[in-house]
């Protein structure tokens, strides 16, 4: 069957090549998406009729949530540092350095809490949900919950699911606001703008629409980066690149480099909606 | 309570299109102690997958007390499921659960028990493996072997009618294997209704607990029958398999290394 396959291609007129070498891979990634997107409904889907998911979702709360506490504070900090300094000598030609509050407030509220809170969760716990249900999948761990009756996706990702839905917004807000409070220490404690301008701005800028659509986009990357993950995992016996531990491996990186696509993509789309 | 029996008909499976069984047509009795004898790679484990229904068949039908599981409606299939009890071949033990915890999944997650009565049982069924000390223990924290023994005891914690056990002895020291064996004699003894099929290319095991033996051979069942049978029979490949013979294949041993990696591995060593 492949050696005619493969004659066929060699017979075949340029145009139809052509069409042939572009449409095996859309065809692919067709089947990829519709793939990915039945996993997520049937993680959302086993959320609710799945016993004992509230014990395996604490747990989850504190592999993603807790344990990546520290490296969004720390992330958080730096980059409403940075965005201090570089607001602060970008408005001060124009003389309106006490627009800092504003636009520090608004760009990590809006962009950069949502989209880098993100894209560390996906390096930091998005990887290793990967690596975990991949390792539990090469040596039948998963095929033993399968045959003890127990449905894999509720007892492996639906879990997940909810924790990410509850973890992104929480550590969005929590860099959101670490990174309000680096731009106050380049700004206020360093650059000498006035406090209370500073504060005020973030105030009188910051409306609720701008903190719901942070919210909401933490939720749908949430949502995607988990799926992603966990989908990478639980299929990586059938990968065709490569076997065993191996394709743990290339599974946590497609998992890593898709996911952070995914966000930035999503984030153009939601963004271009919520303006 | 009647015995289930496993028949398999015209059955051919396999990976996408790497293809392990051509034609598979067999039965194993109910209620009897069943094992599957094959070489390495031959596909007795994508045999008992295709008994647990992980993976369809390609053509064929395997059936399980007389109805065909591919066939059969989702949720009458996982009826029949959740009679199988299944010992994987590493064992496959949840790393992030204790043994007890691990031991107890089905019961904690189909029964609503109060989590002590759960645990009592739990160790109850580790302590006929053997491994009531270890029941707080992590799968990683074990040897290879108690590993296999914590598998079986998950296997059969909830009642199996039909028990499946791939390799319950490979790699296990004798006096080791020997206690596997009798734990599924006994077992055997105890619940005479309950099939068991044991995967494996051990002898000294094959004599201990069969009742019923198939081969496998180039994705066939060459051989189907008791004991006394497999012994009488004159098929080449079974003496063989029986008399541990390798037919003087010495060839693979014979041959030198090719001079150049020889005279390059004896600088190698001399430096
Ligand atoms: N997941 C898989 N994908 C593709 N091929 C596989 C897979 N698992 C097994 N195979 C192939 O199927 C064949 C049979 O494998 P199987 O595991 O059934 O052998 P086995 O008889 O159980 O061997 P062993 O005694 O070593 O356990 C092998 O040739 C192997 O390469
Ligand atoms: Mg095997």
């Amino acid at each position: 069957m492949p050696q005619r396959n493969a004659d066929d291609i060699s017979r075949a007129s340029p145009p139809v090549k052509v069409l042939r070498l572009l449409g095996r891979p859309a065809l692919r990634a067709l089947n990829a998406m519709g793939s990915v997107t039945l996993f997520m409904l049937d993680g959302l889907r086993h959320i609710f009729t799945t016993r004992r998911i509230l014990g395996r979702t604490v747990r989850q709360i504190y592999v993603i949530g807790y344990q990546s506490l520290f490296v969004i504070l720390l992330i958080g900090l730096f980059c409403g540092m940075v965005l201090g300094l570089q607001g602060y000598y970008t408005l001060v030609r124009f003389g309106s350095v006490g627009m800092l509050g504003s636009a520090v407030s608004l760009t990590m509220i809006r962009e950069l809490g949502p989209v880098l809170t993100a894209i560390m969760l996906t390096g930091r716990a998005g990887s290793s949900m990967t690596a975990e249900i991949g390792v539990m999948r090469i040596t039948d761990q998963i095929d033993a919950l399968d045959v003890m009756d127990i449905n894999s996706v509720a007892y492996l990702v639906s879990p997940r699911i909810v924790a990410a839905l509850l973890s992104f917004p929480m550590l969005t807000a929590i860099f959101d606001v670490t990174g309000i409070f680096g731009g106050y220490l380049t700004g206020v404690c360093m650059l000498d703008i006035n406090e209370g301008a500073y504060l005020y701005r973030i105030v009188s800028s910051v409306t609720m629409t701008d903190v719901a659509g942070g919210f909401l986009k933490a939720l749908v990357f949430g949502l995607l980066v988990t799926t992603v993950c966990c989908h990478q995992g639980y299929k990586a016996h059938l990968r065709r690149d490569s076997v065993g531990p191996e394709a743990v491996g290339s599974a946590t990186t497609s998992a890593v480099v898709i996911s952070c696509v995914l966000i930035l993509a999503a984030d153009y789309v939601l963004t271009s909606i919520l303006l | 309570m009647q015995a289930w029996d496993i028949s398999f008909s015209k059955l051919k499976a396999g990976y996408g299109s790497h293809v392990v069984l051509t034609d598979v047509t067999a039965a194993l009795p109910a209620g009897a102690v069943s094992v599957i004898l094959g070489g390495s790679g031959c596909g007795k484990s994508t045999l008992l997958r295709q008994i647990i229904g992980l993976s369809k068949p390609l053509s064929g039908e395997v059936r399980v007390a007389g109805r065909d599981i591919c066939t059969l409606p989702p949720a009458e299939f996982r009826r029949v499921r959740r009679r199988m009890g299944v010992l994987f071949q590493d064992g496959a033990l949840l790393g992030a659960l204790t043994l007890a915890q691990n031991v107890a999944l089905p019961l904690t997650e189909h029964l609503n028990l109060p989590a002590e009565a759960v645990r009592a049982e739990a160790v109850r069924i580790l302590g006929m493996v053997g491994l009531s000390d270890f029941a707080d223990f992590y799968p990683n924290e074990l040897s290879g072997g108690m590993r296999k023994r914590a598998g079986l005891a998950r296997a059969i914690i909830a009642q199996p009618r039909i028990l499946l056990c791939d390799e319950p002895t490979s790699g296990l020291d004798p006096i080791t294997a020997a206690r596997m064996d009798d734990l599924l004699l006994s077992m055997h003894r105890r619940f005479p209704e309950m099939t068991i099929v044991s995967v494996s290319h051990d002898l000294a095991s094959l004599n201990r607990i069969a009742d019923y033996v198939l081969v496998l051979r180039d994705g066939a069942c060459v051989f189907a029958g008791t004991q006394d049978a497999l012994r009488a029979s004159d098929d080449p490949y079974l003496v063989r398999f029986l008399n541990r013979d390798g037919a003087g294949d010495d060839a693979a041993a014979g041959e030198c290394a090719a001079p150049a990696v020889q005279a390059s591995l004896d600088r190698w060593f001399a430096s």
